[in-house]
Order: structure tokens, then sequence, then C-alpha cells
């Protein structure tokens, strides 16, 4: 028997053919599972994925709260049944088509409470994102928390969708990749509302400002008297007020003893129905200066605010996002599906938080994957309809949606408590765009978390 | 000069509501010398009493109304008052119109089982213990009573109206001879006087009365009067009790200027122990005293004028106050030698 005696240069050979194909097994059998699991943060790997609803269930925006979370749950009760409410009048097919849940995998939702505190939503976001699984973040009913978290996202790999966030900053100077807003501005507020006030009141009015002070409040103050300063609206003052300041009295009577003929109310939620019944307690609805009737403006509205306020919401002008009384196709199968469910129309905040799950899953199925950076592509200037606000673009410059904004006012005589405000007028999209730098920022790369 | 004077207005029935709270809590203070957190939990418990009148006034069943449509365009549900079958549509409607001065009847009653149950039930156990673990087992306390209120009403503000009588706004200045823009909201003023009423009920029973004066003689000195045969503990039990009550009557009362939610007490707790350092420890006058001037000055630091030329002194005024008190007068504005100095 003759063996063969292997040389040097042999073994050398054969062992680090060995070696390089020992070390490549593992990667050419496992490559594409890699793929699918450990390139963005938070990827599912089983039949579900989790999304996390981060609303306010406390403090002063608790009302907005609990309208968003019960949009949520609607929402993905319609994701996972592939149709119901909006998603019928939706006009991408691609949740419908699927049948059911996103890419294969059925939704499910974990919570957190902001409590309308910057640090509290940042931390339960954190925990959403980090205990739980969270692949997207939702919610909030303050432009400051929404602008924490979505810094937050961005540095965490995952994507946000803010819910009622009203301030030009959010997706103005602080705008991120990977945070998309539904809901208008201060800026297109401003804009809607500016001619509306013209017409009703006139030139040449001295303004009184109440501002919330933060980015919020400061944004829609800016915005009022950039739009009423063509006409010669002049401001008299403006006198910041703290957040859940409860007690609005000792900022109102200096308004008594001024010579302001109108007062811009920039509170939001339940400082606003404070504010708004102190004043009008204080009689400044009914005042006369100057041979002019006395005026209050409240920019931002909602009818959960309204209902909050009662008689003191009658003829007084606003904006909104959504309305519950359009007669749209979609916006009428939203307020029938909420309404049955829970037994009184949505709230414009629960209308932005429904179409922002829907926007976001729609995005996701239409992507096939939930990988933000390849996500958050397809939602950039994506044109649709049927979510209730006519034709809407998602621009790609700044995450922001473009559609027409809603002048509302008080009704003067409700048939039910719901039935708080009228639609004005519906200001054109094309009056409300601005260019995509304008507000400054920069929206930087996407993060997906690895 | 009709701004000073409408903020002199709104100063004295925030400080209304101020020295309330702050009576009661010096009051305990000099009194068992128990330093109590839960006081403003004992105003939000006030509050809510006039929230609970409110609702059992309001307990309804459902009728399909025959006209009326839904916003579903269904046939509407219509919520009936109960109250309103058994004692007649205008009754009934007198009745939940005036919910928040008739709950002034249930606050002093639900008060008073609260305040004498709390001060044997807990308080007592930590009379001779130090303040610090009188102010950890009170603000624990104070907690607990918030979480069990957010339990059952939720942590919304629930509005409470005052009645039509006093909805509108008064003209003040007609009335002082000053021009048409004094005008102030008639609850406001109502609160002002009912603020003072109940101030002046207090002294005037700590001051005539034989139990006042076994009182003032106790916060003197607990041990001469004990030694006297005056079972001083349970007068003190009594007068926990009242300050439970004067807390209660001013939450309750002060539901149609802020809507009532579960924090509400923690929000004025603090400002009213500032009220009570700044007047003196021990010192109901001094607690008074302090109550309004607070408030007159939270009013005036928040006139455009003075924030044009300090930003955000509304915000800080009352503390400024207190540390320059604190500074220049050790014990406060009235306090006496000897109470909270070991």
């Amino acid at each position: 028997m003759k063996f063969h005696n292997p040389n040097r240069r042999a073994i050398l050979k054969y062992g680090a053919a060995t070696g390089a194909a020992s070390l490549a097994t593992p990667y050419f059998f496992s490559r594409g599972a890699f793929a699918q699991s450990n390139n963005y943060r938070n990827a599912p790997t089983g039949s579900t994925v989790t999304l996390g609803f981060n609303v306010p269930q406390t403090g002063a925006y608790a009302d907005e709260g609990a309208d968003e979370l019960r949009a949520y749950e609607l929402a993905v009760e319609h994701i996972n049944a592939g149709g119901g409410g909006m998603l019928d009048t939706f006009s991408s097919s691609a949740l419908r088509d699927a049948g059911g849940g996103i890419n294969g995998k059925r939704v499910e939702f974990v919570t957190g409470d902001t409590q309308t505190k910057s640090d509290a939503a940042r931390a339960s976001a954190k925990r959403m994102i980090e205990n739980d699984g969270a692949i997207m973040i939702t919610g909030g009913s303050s432009s400051g928390v929404a602008i924490a978290v979505q810094s937050l996202c961005q540095e965490a790999g995952v994507i946000f969708m803010s819910g009622l966030t009203h301030s030009n900053d959010t997706t103005g100077k602080d705008r991120r990749a990977n945070g998309f807003r539904h809901f208008f501005n201060t800026e297109m507020s401003g804009a809607a509302l500016g001619p509306i006030l013209q017409k009703n009141y006139g030139d040449n009015r001295k303004v009184y400002h109440l501002t919330a002070d933060y980015t919020w409040g400061w944004s829609q103050q800016g915005s009022m008297e950039k739009y009423t300063q063509p006409y010669g609206w002049e401001t008299v003052a403006n006198v910041m007020t703290p957040v859940g300041a409860g007690d609005f009295s000792q900022y109102i009577t200096p308004v008594l003893s001024s010579d302001a003929d109108t007062l811009i109310l920039n509170h939001y939620g339940g400082d606003m129905v404070n504010s708004l019944t102190q004043a009008v307690q204080f009689g400044l609805r009914d005042k006369q200066v100057n041979g002019r009737d006395f005026t209050i403006i409240v920019p931002l509205y909602s009818r959960l605010m309204a209902q909050g306020a009662g008689d003191a919401v009658k003829g007084i002008y606003g904006s909104t996002n959504w309305h519950w009384s359009l007669q749209d196709e979609a916006s009428q199968a939203f307020v029938r599906s909420f309404g049955e469910k829970y037994g009184f129309p949505p709230s414009q905040a629960a209308h932005t938080c429904y179409c922002q799950a829907i926007l976001y899953a729609d995005a996701a199925q239409r992507a096939g994957t939930f990988q933000p950076s390849v996500l958050g592509a397809a939602l950039e200037d994506f044109e649709f309809d049927g979510l209730g606000n006519g034709p809407v673009l998602y621009r790609a410059g700044d995450h922001q949606c473009f559609k027409d904004v809603l002048v509302v006012k008080g009704k003067e005589n409700p048939t039910s408590k719901f039935d708080l405000l009228e639609v004005v007028e519906v200001t054109p999209r094309a009056q409300v765009e601005y260019p995509a730098d304008m507000l400054g920022g920069e929206l930087g790369p996407y993060n997906d978390g690895v | 000069m009709d701004a000073i004077f409408l903020q002199v207005l709104n100063g004295l029935d925030k400080g209304g509501a101020y020295a309330l709270i702050a009576l009661g809590l010096t009051l305990v203070f000099g009194t068992l010398g128990v330093v109590n957190f839960a006081h403003g939990a004992l105003f939000m418990l006030g509050a809510f009493c006039a929230v609970t009148l409110n609702n059992v006034f309001n307990i309804s069943y459902e009728r399909i109304s025959e006209t009326e449509k839904d916003f579903l365009g269904n046939p509407l549900k219509e919520q009936v008052p109960i109250l309103q079958d058994w004692v007649g549509p205008d009754v009934a409607a007198f009745l939940i119109d005036w919910s928040v001065p008739l709950s002034i009847i249930l606050a002093v009653i639900a008060m008073a089982i609260i305040g004498v149950a709390m001060e044997r039930g807990l308080i007592k156990h930590f009379y001779k213990r130090p303040h610090a673990d009188q102010i950890l087992v009170t603000f624990g306390l104070a907690i607990v009573l918030q979480e069990i209120i957010r339990h059952y009403f939720g942590a919304n503000p629930i509005p409470q109206p005052a009645p039509d009588a006093f909805s509108g706004a008064a003209n003040v200045g007609a009335l002082v001879g000053l021009g048409s823009n004094v005008i102030y909201p008639w609850w406001r003023l109502v609160y002002f006087l009912f603020s003072a009423m109940v101030i002046f009920g207090v002294f005037a029973f700590l001051r005539f009365t034989t139990f006042g004066m076994v009182v003032r003689a106790g916060m003197q000195d607990r041990e001469t009067v004990g030694l006297l045969g005056i079972n001083i503990e349970r007068r003190f039990t009594i007068v926990f009790g009242l300050a439970a009550v004067v807390a209660g009557m001013a939450g309750a009362m002060y539901t149609p200027i802020l809507p009532p939610d579960y924090h509400m007490g923690m929000n004025f707790l603090v400002l009213s122990f500032v009220v009570v350092v700044v007047g003196g420890m021990g010192s109901l006058e001094g607690a008074v005293l302090a109550g309004f001037l607070l408030g007159i000055l939270q009013s005036f630091a928040s006139m455009t004028e003075v924030k044009a030329i300090l930003p955000g002194i509304d915000q800080i005024i009352i503390y400024l106050v207190a540390v320059i008190v604190l500074l220049t007068l050790p014990r406060g504005l009235m306090g006496r030698r000897g109470i909270a100095e070991d």
C-alpha cells in the first residue's frame, strides 16, 4: 500500500480552501434571513408587527389623546381586516389587495402616555421601541412633544408618524427624515384665515395675542401676525401664558383695559377651553371698542374643544384640519365606522391619527418592507385621495402633507352637542402651499437603526 | 386706573382661594403641629363634591326620540334626568342649575367626615414624629386620594357652570365710578365674598366661642391646657375636621372658575405652602394677609406692562416674594416666636 505524502504547499492550499469554505458557508446559507431580520431596527420576525401609539392620556390635551387612541384602534381593525372605514375609499388599493395585515403580518399595538410632557413622551416612546419592539411610533397632541419624540425616533431608527402637531417647526426647522406629518401647520392656518378675517372684520384692527408659551404657540402667533398685517392689523400686545395655567383671568383683565378690539387666543386643548370660556365670562364678546364690536379668534379649533367651551364658541372663527360634518364619501365612511363603534363622531385629532396609521401601513405594503429608508421613500411625493381631505401630497422636501384647509366658525344654533362648528370656507391647497425650504431645517439622511 | 382696579379685583378672588387653603393649613399646623401635604387634596375633594352632586342630579335614563336624529341619522337617544320625573322639570332644572352652591352642603358633611377619619385614622399616629415623616405620609396620602379620584372621574377637567343668575359679568366700573371697561364676572365676585365670609366665620368661631378659646390656648401651650383637665386631643380632631371643611367648601365653590381635575389640589398646595410661610407658620391672620397679598401681586405681575419689562415674572413672583420675606423676616409677616423653631 502506497501512501501519498502530502507536501507543505498542498496542506496550506487545501487548508486555506477548507477554511474559506467553512467561514463562507454559514453566511452563504443564512444571508437572506439575515437581511430580512437585522438590517433595520425592530424588524418583525414572527407573524405580527407592533406599532407604538404614544398619546396624551393625562394633562391638558387628554381629550384629544383619548380620541387619538380610539382612532388608532379602529385603524388597526381596518388594516387587519383589509377594509372598512376610509380604507375602502383610500385611493391606494395595496392594503385592500393584501387582504389584511401589512406584508402578511397582523398588526398589534402598544400604547404610552405622553402626559403632554416632552420627557415623559420620550420615555414612553423609548420604552415601546426598546422593550416592546415597536417598529413605528405615532401620536401626540402637542408640538413640543412631537418634536421631542420625532428626534428620538430619528436617533432610534424608527419611523415617527406625528399625530396632532400644528407648529411649523415639526416639519420646518426641526424636521427629520424619519418623521412625517399629515396634520396642517400654523403657516397654512394663517394663510387660510387671513383673508376670511379681513372679509368679516375689516382692516386696521388692534390685536391682543394670548400665546401658549411653547413652540406651537410662538409659531401660531407668528403666522397670525404675518397673515393679518397686510390688512393693517396691528399687534397691541403678545402675552405669553404657561401651558396648563388653568385660570387665565390675570391675563384677560389687562385686555379689558387695553385699546385692543381683537383677541387672538393662541391656545389649544384644555387651555383654549379655559381661556375662551373666561374671556367670554369677562364680557369680551359683547364689548365694543372705538365703535367696533370686539372680536375673539381661535386660530386652531377642534370639535372637542368646542364641546368643552360650550356656548362660548358661538360666532368665533378658526381653522381646522378636518371636520366630521364634511359630506365627501371618505369622511362619511370614517364618521360612520367611528360613530358606530364609539357612539360619537371623531375629532380632527382622531382623523389625522387614523390617516397616519393607514398611510404608514400602505407605504409599508407598497414598499414590501418596514425598513424606514425604503418605507419613507414610498411616502415621499406620494399623492393620494379618499382620506377625507380631497387630493393630498406628502411632500418629499419636508415630509409635510399639503391639502385644503377648513375655515370654521362656532355655530350660532347648534342642533346637537356635536354640531358646534360650521365650515365657512374650504381654502384650496394652492393658497396654503409654500416652498419646502421656507421654514428652514434639514431632513438629513434616514436612520434604519443599525 | 381701570387696569389697576381690575388687577386688584383679580388678585382678590385668586387670593381668596389661596387664603382659604392656607387658613386650614396653618390652623392644622398651629394646633396639631402637623405639616399636612394632603391639604391640597382636601380642596380637590371639595371640588369633586360639586361634580358628584351635579352627576347625581343628572342621573338619567335613555329615551328614543320620535322626532330627532343623531349624527348617524339614527333616532336620537335622549338622556332624561330621573330627577325630572321625581320633582318636575322646573325644580329639576333649578337644582341642576344651582348644583354648585348646593354642593356646599354636601362638601360640609363629606369633608367633616373625611377630615375626622383622616385625623383619627392616620394623622394622630404622627403627632410626635419628625416633620419629615409627617410630610412623607401626608404627601403619600394626597397621591392616593388623587389616584382614587382619577380612577372614578377620569383625568380630564370637568366643567361646572355657575348658576345662570351669576354667569354673566357685572359692570363694576359703573358702581365705583370708573370706566365701562371695568367689568368682572359675577361668580368671581361671589367667590370673593364667599371666601371673606368663611374667613370671618372661622375667626369669629375661634375668637368668640369657648371652644375657640380652648383651641387658641392649646395653640399657645398644649401641655398646660391638658393639665387643666381639658381633652385637647378631641378638640384638635374637630379642628382638623374644620380645616377640611374650609378647604372642601373653597374647592366646591371654585369649580365654576376652574374646571376641577384630580391634580388641582397639588397645583394649589405648593402656592398655599408659600402663602403660609410668607404669612408666618401658625399665624391665621398671616395666612389670610399673605393669601390676598400674593394673589394681588401675582395678578399685577401678569400685566402686559410689567411682563414687557420682566418677561416671565408672573411665574416666579410668589417665590421671589417668599425669598425676600424669609431673608428679611425669617418668621414670615406675622409669625410668632417658637413656632417651627427647634
